[in-house]
């Protein structure tokens, strides 16, 4: 097991050391000069001269290579050119946005998708299931930044509950905060929840056409006793499966979502970033978003392996 | 079994649908305004509040004339106040600037504004390691006395009839030496409002300093909310969570808002002059004859129409209607493909030619550029499309100069002097346009200075040095009780003490 831990530890910075490679080298092949972006139009060749021996970036790129990745690893990820204030910091900041609202969207997606997909696998067939199914299919070809839009059309604008966008912050109290964030989490599940709802009624009505589920209801089982404790169990290990996966879905798409509502977060940071040619903030944060994908898979991989021991020997 | 789960999962449906609603409703009470805030919300957000250390126009929207002010100031006719000094005079030769300070100004952290304060700000603006992106303002200064702590003597090396106007610019705010080194983040200044917060990457909070000189502001709490996507500037207009919007991005959304009983919408210009830059140094755009050729091939109106719905003001030169030496040159070069046609073939390309066109990400951009673009497919020019982000634009473009054709907005006010720049990207050199530039510099007598502009103006235009297309809208949308907002922007500001709810 100690094994096993340590490969997949080591396998896990590997990856993150080529992905920053990676990050970096592209970064520095990309034209465009940081200093003369911040500048504008009217600045003249001695103050852009000024502000790049400011910024450092006039150094070897290996020795700036070399300095970012040691900083990205002891917590100093370097002052950001337009912003001029702490990377780390930045980052943290928008964290406190963008995960609370990633993580909202995936409970959501969850507990949505999960009961209209256990619904429709229960009236399997029926008027309800096709209504169900019919909204899933409806729900996967919507995109989620189009929810957004029709939400405050709809919830904003004509009846004014929760606000168009925007963020107030969580020193204004908790119930502001989260009444921000409903709305954008709600266009981010409601195409998670439909995928999950697809999957969650073929693997429960896959699960209840096996034999234990017959030799349950023979032993004198209820109906709704074998579903909840021997079908819903065992048909939900795919779908967290896909919960896994769509975490890195559900940060991906915050970039999208954070922008139509206005929200201070991670995804909208990278956008401002990318349009300041804030190099040293973009690669931060791109890294930041491959190291969140590839710990989640890890950790995912490390549960697998204590789940199920097959999986473990199969590995080591 | 299939009865049970249902109504279990039923039930859960119905809860959580429940709960949705009761959080939205316990949200009303919230949305009953109040007459003490203001929330104004404009498209960027400042990368950092000092003007006197950065280019981008946000920083002075959020910070001129409310957290930062400089000796003078424009109001917004674009005439020159008084602000931190309440009086000066002007030697006879033009070389020395006495200024009288206020002496009931003091910085927010409650240190009196002295002349060593104004010392101090300008000699940083013009210091060798300087960030300024304004520096021709403070260059002409040969020294700075203080004969007194509300006194401030500057003499020039040479006459600069623009001196007095340059101080007025966000770029010559008097800031404080003991605060100065967190402006970036933490702005202490003289204005009618302190900084108290700033939530990044959303919205940043002002309150109303009640000790300033000129009196109290007269809403107590200011708040700037940042929306980059023009769809959700208008709905945070229509849901009222912003007050007034300085210029929303998404022109053709006013009917939409005009329509709206709660709102008004006035169409007004920033100093933008929107052009189709041309290379005037490389083959074929070197010749005078290809330029006017394109000129006459776009229909100006037009391209105003799909790039700005409209909105925007037509120019014939590179001048703004604001000033009052501008020459009304639109009609210059009518609309006339036959003749551009015509012109193109006696230049030598009766076949037409082909021509790279580099848009920048702006929507005036690249919506003006398609429509340019086939334009000029018209009389044989195949203009190729290639859309670039800002870094990359400032670096083939501007820097490299590689391109033929570009649009782009230069958001300056009085920037006709990037027409007599060694170098600037789109390369033009004439000695009597350099001349008449200087002529306004030497001017003694307003009439003399605007002849001289009104001649400059005319020069650039007869050498179709661009395609001028038209200044850039500024649409003010407000509610109806709010009034007090610039209806233009001879410079980039919103100063908040001029708001008031009726």
């Amino acid at each position: 097991m100690v094994r096993f831990l340590i490969k997949r530890l080591a396998a896990m910075g590997l990856t993150l050391f080529f992905a920053a490679l990676v990050v970096f080298g592209v970064l520095e092949v990309l034209p465009g000069d940081p200093a003369a972006t911040m500048l504008g139009l009217s600045a003249t060749p001695d103050t852009i001269a000024a502000l790049r021996l400011e910024l450092g970036l006039d150094a070897p790129p290996l020795a700036r290579f070399w300095g970012w990745v040691v900083g990205f690893f002891s917590g100093n990820l370097g002052i950001s050119y337009t912003y001029r204030v702490a990377v780390g910091g930045l980052i943290a900041e928008r964290m406190a946005v963008t995960l609370p609202l990633a993580l909202m969207a995936l409970a959501l997606a969850a507990s949505l998708g999960i009961a209209l997909g256990a619904l429709a696998a229960a009236k399997a067939n029926t008027r309800i299931d096709a209504l169900v199914m019919g909204l899933a299919q409806l729900g996967l070809a919507i995109p989620n930044f189009w929810f957004g839009i029709l939400f405050v059309l709809l919830f904003s604008i004509t009846l004014g509950w929760f606000p168009s966008g925007g963020f107030p912050g969580w020193r204004e109290g908790l119930f502001p905060a989260i009444q921000a964030l409903v709305l954008p989490a709600f266009a981010l599940a409601l195409p998670q929840s439909a995928v999950l709802a697809r999957i969650t009624r073929s693997s429960m009505l896959e699960t209840l056409s096996e034999d234990y589920i017959r030799t349950a209801r023979a032993k004198g089982l209820t109906r709704g006793q074998t579903l909840r404790r021997h079908a819903l169990r065992n048909a939900l290990v795919p779908v967290l499966t896909m919960l896994g996966l769509q975490f890195s879905y559900l940060v991906a798409g915050t970039i999208i979502v954070e922008n139509v509502f206005a929200l201070p977060g991670l995804g909208r940071l990278l956008v401002q970033a990318i349009g300041g040619h804030d190099l040293i903030l973009i690669k931060s944060l791109v890294l930041f978003f491959v190291a969140a994908a590839v710990i989640t898979n890890a950790l995912v991989d490390i549960a697998y392996g204590f789940a199920d021991p097959r999986l473990r020997v199969a590995r080591t | 079994m299939a009865a049970t789960t249902g109504r279990v999962f039923g039930k859960l449906l119905v809860r959580s649908v429940a709960t949705f609603a009761l959080m939205g409703a316990a949200a009303i009470p919230a949305l009953a305004q109040n007459k003490d805030t203001v929330v104004i919300c404009q498209t960027l957000e400042p990368p950092i509040l000092d003007p006197s250390a950065g280019a981008a126009a946000a920083i002075r929207e959020v910070t001129y004339a409310n957290i930062f002010e400089g000796l003078v100031g424009l109001d917004r006719t674009s005439k020159i106040i008084p602000r931190l000094a309440e009086s000066w005079t002007v030697s006879d030769d033009g070389l020395k600037f006495r200024f009288k300070l206020r002496k009931n100004a003091t910085f927010h952290d409650g240190s009196p504004l002295t002349s060593a304060d104004v010392k101090f700000s300008l000699e940083r603006a013009v210091a060798p390691d300087s960030k300024n992106t304004q520096k021709w303002i403070f260059e002409p200064i040969a020294a700075i006395a203080t004969p007194a702590p509300d006194e401030v003597e500057i003499t020039l090396k040479t006459f600069s009839a623009d001196f007095l106007d340059g101080l007025a610019w966000g770029d010559a705010v008097i800031v404080s030496e003991k605060t100065i080194a967190k402006a970036a983040t933490e702005p202490v200044g003289t204005g009618p409002y302190k900084f108290v917060r700033w939530n990044r990457g959303d919205r940043l909070m002002l309150e109303r300093n009640d000790t300033w000189w000129g009196g109290q502001a007269a809403i107590k709490f200011a708040t700037f909310r940042f929306i980059t996507d023009a769809q959700a500037q208008v709905s945070a207009l229509l849901a009222g969570d912003c007050d007034a919007n300085t210029n929303i991005g998404a022109q053709e959304a006013v009917p939409q808002l005009m329509s709206n009983a709660n709102l008004k919408v006035n169409v007004g210009r920033t100093e933008g002059e929107t052009i189709v830059a041309m290379n005037n140094a490389k083959a074929p755009l070197n010749d005078v004859r290809v330029r006017k050729a394109l000129a006459m091939a776009i229909d100006r109106r037009l391209v105003n129409e799909g790039a700005v719905s409209g909105l925007g003001t037509p120019i014939g030169s590179h001048f703004s209607p604001n000033h009052p030496a501008y020459v009304d040159l639109t009609g210059a070069i009518p609309y006339d493909p036959a003749k551009a046609k015509a012109l193109l073939a006696e230049a030598g390309f009766p076949n037409g030619l082909n021509l790279t066109l580099r848009l920048p990400p702006p929507a005036y951009a690249r919506r003006g550029g398609e429509i340019v673009a086939a334009m000029l497919k018209e009389i044989g020019v195949n203009a190729t499309i290639e859309p670039l982000e800002w870094p990359q634009w400032l670096e083939r473009v501007f820097r490299g100069k590689d391109f033929d054709l570009t649009i782009v907005s230069h958001v300056e006010p009085m920037d006709l002097n990037i027409y007599a720049r060694d170098n600037y990207y789109f390369g033009y050199t004439n000695p009597a346009f350099r001349a008449a530039l200087a002529q306004t510099k030497t001017a003694k007598t307003e009439a003399e200075r605007n002849a001289a502009f009104a001649a400059a103006q005319r020069q650039i235009a007869e050498d179709q040095v661009n395609v001028f297309l038209f200044m850039l809208p500024k649409v003010t949308v407000a509610k109806k009780g709010l009034s007090g907002m610039w209806e233009n922007w001879p410079l980039p500001a919103n100063p908040l003490a001029e708001l008031k709810w009726n």
